[in-house]
This record gives C-alpha cells, structure tokens and sequence, in this order.
C-alpha cells in the first residue's frame, strides 16, 4: 500500500479552508445515528469526545484512570502556543508555522503544521470561553511569555498549571456532554484491542480494571488520543500508567506506526538520585526563560548547588550563552538536552551523580526581585524544594535531561486517519506535527487542535461514506479479537516466573537511555536490538504476574503495558539505525557537524519511515513518505 | 532507614478488610513515599503476595490520583504537598507508619488503599462548566479580566480532585471541592450567566453523593495540597443564597 | 421541594441558620450579662431585682424571650440533624486520627460542647427562670412600693452552694470553647469572609469567647466569696 497523505492541493494558507469546504458532511439529524469511540481523556482526547457529541454523535469516552480529569496532560507545566501576536512582537500564523517547522527539524508535514498554527488563535479563544483562567496583565488582557526555539512571545499560560488548566477546560466540557447522556464514560478502562471488520475499525476490545471484566465495544469510527509512549525508558516524566498499548495493538492490526525512534529528552528535569527513582519530574522549560545555565569551566566532581552560590562567575560556563548567543537559554529542547550531556561527558557534571548542570536564578532575583520570581514560577520552586531538599531562591536547581514526549506515534494522512479505514490517531499519539523535534507549549497546542478543531470537520467526511447499521458485539470478529485478548492475558498469568515486571521494566528502560537516548550510534543501536530481544524472551520465560484476571490486578496491568514497550522498543531501534542522519531529538553520533551540531541528510532522509507490522518475530517493513517542502527553504538549523 | 508499616488491606469492595503490618528496611531519605511503597510491592511480589493497591500516577503532584491518610493525615505530615510529592527524608529510622484510604461514605473501598471518587466527577457533570460549544468563540481579549480577578479565579481552578479536603474534614464534607469549581467560574465573567443554575445544581449534586456538612473546621484547607482557601466556601454560601432568592427554579 | 424549603433544609441552608440563631444568641448573652452585672452592685439587690421585674413583666421582653427559646431549640435541633448527616457522611473512622494537626479542638467538638451547653441552660432554667415564674420558695421584696420577687435572694443563696457555683463556671469554660469557634464561624457561614475584615472578625471572636463568659463566670464566684464573709 503506497502512503497517502491527502494533502490537499493548493496554497499553503488556503489548504485547510478549502479541504473544510471540499470535504463531504454529515446531515445535524443523522450524526446520532453514529457512534464513535474514543480511546484517552487527555487534551486531545477530552477535547475529541465534547466537541463530537456536542455536534450530535453518540459517544463512548474511555480512559484508564479513575477519573478522565487525571491524564496526564494535566502535568504540562509551562505553556500554550499560539499566533495572536496580541505582544506586538510580529508573530503570524506563519511565523508559528515556520518556527514549528525549523524546530521539528524539517521532518514534519508543511500543511499539517500550517493547520496547527491557524487554528491556534482558535484554541485561546475557546479555552478562555470555557473559564480558563489565563495569566493576565494589569489591563486585563492576556499575558504571554516566551518559550525555547522563538523569538517572539506567544505562549499563553496559566501559572505553571497550563496543561492542568486547559484539561479542566476540556473535562468540563466533557463533564457536560456525559450529563446530557451524550457521552458515556468509561473510566478505569483499558484498551486492549481495535476490532476490524471489512478493512474498517468497528471497536474495540477493553478490560474493566476493577473487576477484569473483558468486554467489548462497537461504534462506526475509533480514536486513539492516548498519548506518547516515552515509558519505554522506564524513566521519563511521563505518568506511571502511561503506555503504548491502545496504539501499539492498533498498530499490530495494521496501523503504520511513524518515526519511532523520535523520542524528546526534556532539558530541565530534576535529577535521577538513585535506583530507586520511579519517575522523574520535569521542571517547565519557561525557567529557562529567567534561569541561566552553566556548570563550572573546571571539572568540581560532587559540586553542590550550596558551594555552587560561592563560585565566582569568571569560573562558570553558561554554556548556552557562549554557543548559542542568539537564543542563549532558550535554544529547543534537543539542544539544550544535548549540551548538558556534551559537558557531563566532559567530567563538568555537578552533584553527587556528576549528571546535572546548574539552572541559576540568582541575577534574576537580583533583576526582578523575589516577589516577581516568585509570582512567575512560585510553584515550580515549591516542587523543587519538596523533591531535592533545596531553596532555588537562595542556590541554584539542578536540573539533567529526561524523556519526556515522542514525537513519533501512529502514522496519520492530513485527516488523522491511520492506515486503518475510521481508525483515528490524535495527539501525542500520532506522529503528525512536531518532526524530530518539539517546541516547548506544542504539545497542548496540537492536542486540542487536533480535538477541538480538526477531527471534528475530518470524521464527517469519513463516516458520510458509512451505513447506519452498528455491528453487534457478538460479531464473530469481537469473539476472536476478545479471545485473543484473554489468552495474551492467561499467557501473563501462567508464566509465574521470579522477577517483577517492573524488574523488567527497569532492566529495558536501561538498554533504551544508554543506546537510544541522547546520542544513537549503529554499533550501540545493534547491542540495543540484541539486548531487547533477550530481556523479551526472558520476560516470557520469568516474568511474575500473580493473582488472577477477575480482580483488580495492578501487576497485570503493568505486564500487559511492559509486554507492548519490550515490542516497541525494537522498533525504536530499528528506525534510529535506519535513519543515518541527525535530527532534532534523534543524534547519530555519526552525523555531526564539526562543532558537534546535529547534521541533517536531506538528500536522503526527507521522509517520514512508516513501520508495518508484518507478524510475530518477523522484521516490520519500512514505508516512506517523501516530504515536500514549497514553502520553506530546509537550513541547518541555528540558533547562534 | 527501617520503618514499620501498618496498612489497610481490602481485597474488594466487598471484603470487610483490615490492617496488616509490614517491615520495610533500606529505605533511603531520598526517597518518595510511594517509591517505599514500590520498594515493599517488590518484595511482596517476589514472595508471592498481593500487592499494596493504591492510586498514583503523574508522581509530581498535578493529576490528583494518589489518595493515601498516613499517620492520620491525608497525604502525610506536610502542608500543601501530596503523597507522590513527600519524601522519606520527612520520617525517622523506626517509625511506625499508619496507612489508610480515604474515608467517606460517597467514596466507597475498590481495593486497599484505592477508593472510587467518581462522586466529584458527577458534581462537576451537574454543572461545574460553561456551556459553550466548540467554535464561535469570541476572541479571547474580548473579555478583559482583572487580574486580581483572575489570579483568584486560578487560585480555586488550582484544584486537583484528590479529595484531601473530604478525607480531612471530619464531617466527610465536599464544600472545599465543590466550591472551589463554583468559585472560580463565579469570579470570571464567562461563568456569570449560568451563576445561579451551577451553585444549585453542584450543590444540589453533593448533597446527593452523600457528604457531609460543612462546619467551618477549616481542615480541609489546611489539609489541601493546593491550599485553597475557606473564601471560596464563604463565597459560594453568598452564591447559594442569591441563587435560592433570585434564580426561577421554584 | 418548594425551593424555600429545600434551601433551608440543605447543608448551606441549615448551616445558615446554625448561624443566625448562633448570632442572635451572641447578641442575647451581652444582654443577660448587661442584667446579670447588677448581681454585683452593693445594693442589696434593688437594681437586679427592678431589673428582673421589669423582664418578666414586659410584653416586648416576653416576646423577645420565646423567640429566644425558639432560637436556642431551632439552633440544637438543627445540629442535632446536622451531627446525624455528617456521621452518616463517614459510616468506617480512621484508625489513626490527627485533628489536631489540621483544626482546632474546639471546631471538632461543637456537637459535645453545645450539648453540654444544652444541659446547662435545661438546669439553669429549671434553677432561676421556672422558679421565678412558676416556683412558690422565691421569697418576695417591695422595691419603690411595687411588690417582686426577691430574685437576688434566690441567686446569691444558689451562689453560696459551691457546687452550684462550680458548675456555672465550668459551663461558662464550655461556652467559651464554643464561642471560640462560634463566633468567627457564624461570619464565614453567611459568606462574610473578606481579608480586611478577616482579622477582625477573629479578634472580636476570640475576646468575645473569653470576655463574655469570664464576665458571667465571675458573678459566682463573687456571690461565692461574698457568702463566705
């Protein structure tokens, strides 16, 4: 199957209008003769679920967490991108595209970003509607900071509470719907398989978590918005549930899955401080807005944040500053990551782990007072202190990079459809918009874009095509994808084997930082593959699941999930061995330019690697969609 | 460190449940409470025993999920933090550690230390929104807000749904949760025309799941990992009165 | 339900009544104490007796008094259905409880206190009003030539019973505790909480807690003493 991405044609700016006008719709009194499923309550998903059933169709809304209010969009600190240019600064919808464009890299769709910068301005004005309660200046119009990788101020924030904010806006509009019986929800529900009948997703097979009940769900049309899959690394900021199974198993039916190895390491997270670290917690990159960077010139091994304070400034490095002067400390994500390994590398790392560089805030204070420090970031210092023990107003944070989004994710054609006829993928979860590298406050952005103001106008066309009549659930088709799910399960439980999963979990997530982090070399990637396929076959041999289905049963949750990441991560192998080149967050030591930047090969991997799943322990295929770049003119990105 | 656990263990909704005593050794300071949970869950599997259920899930305190009373106290000894965000360093070697579920009758037992809270979520479903559509949106400068105005607003929005404040209320009471949404759409214009239906509705809703009274303790901000304030209950009560006089629901 | 009385009868709605019928008999204690005071003139009793007189024979007293009575049984009552909801509220305690670290003694004791406080008035009545009004021991006095009861006789007599004496000063400690939170509560319940008068209103609260029922404790302590000399 060649990939069609369904660009339409025509000018950049005048795509998305005109796909609007050229697509087909649904008559207002035959939308409820449609269900549709949708798979995660984060921003995309949430937002997905309202706008639909507000529009008429029937709904079915599912998520793993207690309450659809806890995905984890609600961690999302620093901000919301969008090209109002109310500061007066020039920005444009095409500045956003462009900067969304460079900052991906070059490795993302023209008209998807495009879109994404033209329904942005959308997106403040519905969230603001919705009661959020944005920072405001004195006049009482919004306020916005700026953020890593632009030189304008567009980011729209709510305290360090953004992604919280805007999810409560998004729940409450969902909260609405399900009132109206519009919605149903189903929380504390995972998905564990997408039904297809006829080349077309017709539902979904789900297993109760509090009871193990299996059961299934039909409907016309099936989303997936259930987020990234960076728990791969067992350490990332992502939440402890997070996972890749909804999209992984869509992508065992047939989904394609897009650029795997494109994984984000977030700059500003507070460091790992021994074995027993469960997650790591991710400091906004708006810090970065007021906080300089830099680690002593000389090597000080076990430098603390407290001796730190008495360093004189001759004896520092800012090394952001110094390389990159231009945008100094706020250069995207990949390069800051990068930077921070590149001086810990070098022996300059501070702290008792050497792994972590100093985030200052001492001229600031100086410059702006504590008060407005505190007024800007008060939350974010509060939390440093909790984890680390330490006043960021009186000695520097530590902060060290850490996985925090993927940018790769289920393929999708400009209508967010998969390769799976009326099988969506949303948000995070697909690959869309950010390339190999994401812009710090995109992230909210493209959610709720792709929830609130595209897949509303898209599903149309596609269930306009679709009789009425609902397939019943006991279609030969659910049966089988149902047993199929039992057995994987009984397979989990009767290993009965002595290591934990999370054992498993960790054993991996090692593998994948140490060869798939940061920097990505073909001779580490080939250990990577070798040593995921043995931590695979020895998780089938010893894992240890106890307890039985019919309870709730955290560890075979969690099996289940780990199961998926151990398949996952040879994907994520295999593309980054395929890509030879450096690109946003993916760096192939082996690309680089002389001073160490990230090298892109245009010539030859302009192209998103679509996988195709091909079978139990068989090799996926590679598919490629060739990018077409008109409208900008693809440069080594610089940020000096 | 070393510490001794008591937790509350109940294998279902169903089962009567009870406390069990576990022993923890090694635990450093630098650890979260939650990691020392991981830390016994390892070792209860690899004995073959069930282990500890409880809610968490972001692990940086914004998701609202963990949900644990420990030594009486809803998340832990510290103010204004949860339970994924306390950390070893806040015990000493030898302490005994109670720990327990929420407790209130509108937020039933699932499993050990996990209790079902969809109750706020119907609380919110009666009415804790605008009711607005997709699209059509003004511009969002259209509607110019003070900023103290705003700054307020956010300081109720800031509520994560742990339900701290009804664990720690002694009446079992949802005043905290409930009014920190009715407050914050209160203060902004976009919530003002439906100000009088949402605290009728919401409160109406609470009173159904089950809570109790509010009786002005002042526990549940104390408690509250955001540290939102009784003016949000006192507000609502004004609310609640001029919705009752004023609105044409009779 | 008829909105008015589904106002009433919800939590907010009974909790604004705790709140005015507590206010009402905030209002009403400085009037008793203003009476009371008079049991420490050196004059034998003329003012207190004129003054008890005057309250038991005015229509507009009389009045205000039953309505007084209403507000002290409308106030127990609705606490009583309030006490009832909020045990409901939690059917399994905690095994371990740590109040104090998130609440005053007194706010979690309102119930116990104002039952106390119930039993108190029950005896304090049955002591002085219904002997007053319907009791035949309490000797008579002429004041200015208008014959009365002799109530001051009746009080300082009671007073000189040291049990008696101690129980009415430890009802007023228990009264104490319960305006201790009372006071400030019965703002925050009508809405009033504002941060420039917050602080007031904690203020007058806590001096009101102690001043008033100092000031009533102190009546039998003196006619105490006093009986002694």
């Amino acid at each position: 199957m060649a990939l069609d991405s369904k660009i339409p044609a025509g000018p950049l700016a005048e795509k998305w209008t005109k796909h609007k006008f050229n697509i087909k719709l649904v008559n207002p009194a035959n939308k409820r003769k449609y269900d549709v499923i949708v798979v995660g309550t984060g921003l995309a998903g949430a937002s997905a679920a309202a706008s639909l059933a507000e529009l008429g169709y029937n709904v079915k809304s599912f998520c793993y967490q207690d309450s659809p209010r806890r995905a984890h969009s609600i961690a999302a600190q620093g901000g919301i991108n969008a090209a109002k240019n109310y500061p007066n600064d020039g920005d444009s919808i095409f500045r956003l595209f462009y900067d969304t464009i460079k900052g991906g890299d070059y490795r993302s769709r023209e008209a998807n970003v495009y879109r994404l910068a033209e329904v942005s301005n959308n997106i403040i004005d519905q969230c603001v509607a919705q009661g959020v309660p944005f920072a405001r200046e004195y006049g009482g119009l919004l306020d916005n900071r700026s953020f890593g990788g632009a030189q304008v101020s567009r980011t729209f924030y709510a305290r360090g509470q953004t992604g919280q904010q805007l999810l409560l806006g998004a729940y409450s509009a969902l909260s609405r719907q399900i009132a109206k019986g519009k919605v149903e929800l189903f929380p504390r529900t995972e998905m564990l398989d997408v039904v297809i009948i006829e080349g077309k997703a017709r539902g979904i097979v789900v297993r109760d978590l509090v009871t193990g009940k299996i059961s299934s769900h039909s409907a016309h049309a099936v989303l997936l918005a259930t987020g990234g899959y960076g728990n791969v690394f067992y350490l990332s900021t992502n939440a402890m549930g997070a996972n890749a199974t909804a999209a992984w198993r869509a992508h065992k039916k047939g989904a394609y899955f897009a650029n795997p190895c494109f994984t984000q390491i977030h700059p500003t997270c507070i460091p790992v401080s021994g074995d027993h670290q469960s997650k790591l917690t991710l400091m906004s990159e708006s810090l970065r807005n007021d906080g300089r960077i830099w680690v002593p010139k000389k090597a000080m091994p076990g430098l603390t944040a407290k001796e730190a304070v008495s360093i004189p400034e001759e004896e520092r490095d800012y090394y952001l500053e110094r390389r990159y002067p231009a945008f100094g400390n706020l250069v995207p994500r990949d390069v800051a990551s990068r930077n921070a390994k590149m001086v810990c590398d070098e022996g300059r790392g501070v702290g008792a782990t050497g792994q972590a560089v100093f985030l200052d805030f001492a001229d600031a204070i100086k410059r702006l007072g504590e008060d407005v420090i505190r007024d800007k970031y008060g939350n974010l210092f509060d939390m440093y202190r909790q984890i680390q023990g330490d006043n960021p107003y009186e000695v520097p944070m530590m902060i060290y990079p850490a996985v925090h989004y993927t940018m790769g994710g289920l393929w999708v054609d400009y209508n967010l459809m998969t390769t799976i006829d009326g099988l969506y993928a949303l948000g995070e979860c697909n690959f869309s918009d950010h390339g190999a590298n994401r812009l710090g406050a995109s992230a909210l952005m493209q959610g709720l874009a792709d929830g609130y103001f595209v897949i509303p106008y898209t599903i149309g066309d596609y269930l306009a095509g679709m009789a009425y009549d609902k397939v019943p659930t006991d279609h030969e088709a659910f049966r089988q994808a149902e047993d199929e799910v039992k057995e994987k399960i009984n397979k989990l439980l009767r290993v009965n084997g002595d290591k934990t999963v999370d054992e498993f979990h960790k054993e991996l997530g090692k593998v994948m930082w140490d060869y798939v982090g940061m920097a990505r070399n073909e001779e580490g990637l080939k250990i990577a593959k070798e040593k995921i396929r043995e931590i695979r076959e020895s998780f089938w041999q010893n894992v240890k699941v106890l307890g039985d289905n019919e309870e709730m049963n955290l560890s075979l949750e969690k099996a289940g999930r780990v199961a998926d990441f151990l398949e996952l991560a040879e994907l994520m192998v295999d593309d980054a061995r395929d890509r030879k080149e450096s690109c946003g967050g993916h760096f192939r030591e082996e690309s680089q330019t002389e001073e160490g930047e990230a090298k892109r090969i245009d010539d030859q991997y302009s192209y998103v690697a679509a996988w195709k799943y091909q079978g139990e322990g068989r090799e996926e295929a590679l598919e490629k969609e060739t990018l077409e770049f008109e409208n900008v003119k693809l440069t080594q990105r610089s940020y000096k | 460190m070393n510490l001794t656990l008591h937790i509350w263990r109940q294998k279902n909704s169903t089962d009567k449940g009870g406390f069990k005593a576990y022993e923890v050794s090694n635990i450093s300071p630098d650890m979260s409470f939650l990691e020392m949970i991981d830390v016994l869950n390892e070792e209860l599997t690899h004995k073959g025993e069930d282990p500890v259920h409880f809610d968490h899930d972001c692990r940086e305190g914004i998701c609202g999920t963990c949900s644990m009373v420990i030594n009486g106290r809803p998340h832990g000894p510290k103010q204004a933090i949860t339970t994924c965000q306390l950390h070893m360093r806040s015990f000493n070697d030898g302490d005994d550690i109670t720990i327990e579920p929420w407790r209130a009758k509108a937020f039933p037992v699932v499993k050990d230390l996990i209790v079902d809270r969809s109750a706020f979520d119907r609380i919110i479903q009666a009415g804790g929104y605008v009711s607005i559509n997709t699209g059509g949106a003004p511009d969002a400068n259209e509607i110019p807000i003070p900023k103290r105005i705003a700054d307020e607003a956010m300081d109720a929005a800031a509520c994560i749904g742990c339900g701290a404040c009804v664990a720690a209320c002694k009446n079992a009471s949802a005043m905290l949760f409930t009014s920190a949404k009715i407050s914050q759409l209160a203060l902004l214009p976009q919530g003002n025309t439906e100000r009088h239906s949402r605290v009728e509705k919401m409160i109406w809703q609470m009173e159904e799941e089950g809570f109790g009274a509010c009786t002005n303790t002042g526990a549940c901000e104390a408690e509250c990992p955001k540290e939102i304030s009784l003016v949000h209950i006192a507000r609502v009560h004004r609310e609640y009165m001029a919705a009752k006089v004023s609105s044409h629901n009779v | 339900m008829n909105w008015f009385l589904s106002a009433l009868t919800s939590g907010i709605g009974r909790k604004v009544i705790m709140s005015l019928t507590g206010l009402f008999l905030i209002l009403f204690l400085v009037i008793h104490l203003a009476g009371n005071l008079q049991l420490l003139k050196e004059d034998g009793g003329v003012a207190f007796n004129e003054y008890s007189h005057f309250m038991a024979h005015n229509p507009l007293i009389q009045f205000v008094s039953k309505a007084n009575f209403f507000f002290i049984l409308l106030h127990a009552f609705v606490s009583y259905t309030l006490y009832i909801k909020n045990k409901n509220a939690r059917p399994v305690g905690y095994k371990v409880s740590a109040g104090s670290a998130n609440s005053s003694w007194s706010s979690r004791s309102m119930s116990l206190l104002g039952t106390l406080i119930f039993i108190f008035i029950l005896l304090h009545l049955r002591g002085f009003w219904y002997e007053f009004k319907y009791g035949t021991e309490v000797t008579s006095t002429v004041v200015n030539g208008v014959e009365m009861h002799n109530a001051y006789q009746w009080v300082a007599d009671a007073y000189a019973n040291p049990l008696i004496a101690t129980f009415y000063v430890i009802s007023m400690l228990v009264l104490g505790f319960h305006l201790w939170h009372g006071f400030s509560s019965a703002f925050q319940s009508l809405g009033l909480n504002h941060v420039k008068y917050n602080g007031l209103i904690k203020l007058a609260g806590k001096f009101y807690a102690i001043a008033v029922p100092a000031a009533f404790a102190i009546i039998p302590v003196l006619l105490y003493l006093k009986s002694l000399s």
